[in-house]
């Protein structure tokens, strides 16, 4: 690992400051990617801004909803009362991630930040276009079984790994950041994640020091009826092939809402609008969640190794709804 | 294999034998009384081995930090000063910015139970107790730890007394080679507390309600964060279930004796052997 300076921040503002003070600056928090990918030298930050002393990991109703503390760990998070009654799918869908040890470290604003496991990011001989722009994609004439279908460009072909964001973008959540001016902003997480165009390298649209403060849920109509589904290479601690954040607001057996994001198929969580459109009006039955994941999957160009994804997302987005509407 | 178990054999043991013995406290009370345990694991052909194992892990956990070891001041760069408790006694270190608590424990501290396996967060050899929640001390920078409470393997035990996770990994042959298994108990140790808490896991059916009955399947889930290659994991469930529930089983096998090794020698018309 390269040498760099070590920060402890005391307050937002300063932390905040001090990242964009300095462009080869990261912040730290859990530590779970980033220390992983600066021993494999993926990542080289001259400086580490350590964000765990600051207060920003309170989890209470806000607004008829409830805000998330970017410093919450995965764990607190997954097991807080007010998640697991109200926000089911938030607390499957963690759990559905890592292992113990991990989600007690992993926060929630550096889990939204996670970079992608593409083995040719990972691997400093091999060329990669998001670790070292205009060097070209490894991945897209390389081994691509775990890559996307969906939304991918010439330039990179990464998805988006994680869990928990396939949640948060069902249940509409906003980010809170604070800028390196102290200023701060709001953005929903539809938003926040990037396709990889013809700039890989960001993964997000958060501005260099852009310090994350809280994830925000509005008030939600799907406790009763979601289920997040992940498929995987084994029966745990793995990343998804594929995986499937769904819910479903019913009204006498007719759909009168539905969340549809798939997971690791895309360069970000990838929702599903057209899907969603399919099921609203419909009865919640075999037939209609069909014709949604037919819709959600329409526009997918797999790759010479990842054909098998668009057959196993359509299954998973039945079986989901299916587990969602408690039909299965 | 119906003889008798002659529990008061005592075989012949050298000096050495008897002064490692002596210095053994750690291995004292799996349900048998130190002296009559110890010397059955002499009498098995791993005995000594064990005990020499055993007898470097101690002598290297006795040291103290060596100012000029290996990471000494003139090539470490970003130093940062902390003090954190591990085991319960306050450590007062001064590391660069770069070690990670695992090599903190193991090169600094003499602490060389926990192990490094990976090195990169996915095997769980590493596995320790940061303010009683298990953590992967190889993705863990120590100079994050300011003030922290670390408890390593070294630190579960209670004097002689062995912890009960430490005693039923033994009794249910939860290893085979042993590398990944101080991190397997740290982890188990830590699991139950969060059963106790309630905590949900992914094969938990409705996570709305608070259950803490551990199945083998939760069991199963909950540890998938250590690895072990060796793939003891039926008797590292079965000993997590055990302390879990409080329902003891009698213990399947015990230390092959002198005598019984002889007289199955015999009957295997093999007694050169």
């Amino acid at each position: 690992m390269r040498p760099f300076k070590y920060t402890r921040a005391t307050e937002p503002n300063g932390a905040a400051a001090a990242v964009g003070a300095n462009p080869q600056a990261k912040f730290l928090a859990g530590g779970t990617n980033i220390l992983d990918l600066m021993k494999e030298d993926v990542e080289r930050p001259n400086e580490l801004v350590d964000l765990t002393r600051l207060k920003l990991a309170e989890i209470k109703e806000a607004g008829g909803g409830v805000s998330i503390g970017a410093l919450a760990t995965n764990t607190d998070t997954a097991n807080h009362p007010l998640i697991r009654q109200n926000y089911p799918l938030l607390t499957q869908a963690i759990v559905a991630g890592a292992s113990g040890q991990l989600r007690n470290m992993a926060t929630n604003g550096g889990n939204l930040l996670q970079r992608t496991r593409c083995q040719y990011f990972y691997d400093t001989a091999m060329p990669c276009n998001k670790r070292e722009p205009g060097s070209g994609c490894g991945a897209l004439e390389g081994l691509n079984r775990m890559h996307a279908i969906l939304g991918w460009s010439d330039k990179c072909v990464a998805t988006y790994p994680g869990d928990m964001a396939n949640a948060l973008l069902a249940l509409d959540a906003v980010v809170r950041i604070k800028g390196a001016d102290g200023v701060e902003r709001t953005i929903p997480l539809s938003e926040f994640h990037r396709l990889p165009g013809d700039t890989p390298q960001q993964d997000t649209n958060l501005q260099h020091g852009e310090l994350i403060l809280a994830i925000e849920l509005p008030k939600s109509n799907f406790a009763k009826n979601s289920y997040y589904l992940k498929v995987r290479d084994r029966a745990s601690y793995a990343f998804a092939l594929v995986a499937v954040a769904a819910a479903v607001e019913l009204e006498a057996g007719a759909i009168k809402q539905a969340r549809v994001v798939l997971g690791s198929v895309a360069h970000k969580p990838w929702r599903s609008q057209e899907a969603e459109a399919a099921l609203a009006g419909k009865p919640a039955s075999a037939e209609s969640f069909g014709r949604a994941a037919e819709a959600a999957i329409a526009d997918a160009k797999p790759l010479a190794h990842n054909a098998y994804k668009v057959e196993l997302a359509k299954r998973a987005i039945v079986r989901a709804l299916m587990r969602a509407s408690k039909l299965a | 294999m119906n003889e008798e178990f002659h529990e008061n054999s005592e075989p012949e043991l050298s000096a050495d034998e008897e002064a490692l013995l002596n210095e053994m406290p750690a291995l004292a009370d799996v349900g048998l009384t130190r002296r009559r345990f110890l010397k059955q694991t002499l009498a098995g052909s791993l005995g000594l081995f064990a005990l020499d194992l055993l007898a470097h892990e101690q002598a290297l956990a006795a040291l103290s930090p060596s100012p000029g070891a290996v990471f000494a001041d003139k090539t470490a760069e970003n130093l940062v000063k902390l003090a954190l408790k591990v085991n319960g006694v306050t450590k007062r270190l001064e590391v660069d910015s770069r070690v990670v608590l695992l090599d903190a424990l193991r090169e600094r501290l003499g602490l060389t139970g926990s192990k490094k396996g990976c090195d990169q967060g996915q095997c769980g050899a590493c596995t320790v107790l940061v303010n009683g929640r298990r953590v992967l001390s190889c993705l863990t920078l120590a100079a994050t730890c300011e003030g922290k409470d670390v408890t390593t393997i070294e630190g579960l035990a209670k004097g002689d007394q062995l912890h009960p996770m430490q005693a039923a990994f033994i009794k249910y042959d939860g290893f085979q080679c042993g590398y990944c298994t101080p991190g397997q108990i740290c982890s188990a140790v830590a699991l139950l507390e969060e059963a106790r808490r309630g905590d949900v896991s992914h094969v938990t059916e409705d996570v709305s309600a608070t259950t803490t009955q551990l199945t083998n399947e939760q069991i199963s889930e909950r540890m998938s964060g250590n690895i072990c290659r060796c793939g003891a994991y039926p008797g590292i469930v079965a000993a997590i279930q055990e302390v879990h529930s409080g329902k003891k089983t009698a213990q399947t096998w015990g230390f092959v004796d002198d005598q019984q090794l002889a007289r199955v020698r015999k009957e295997d018309g093999n007694a050169a052997v």
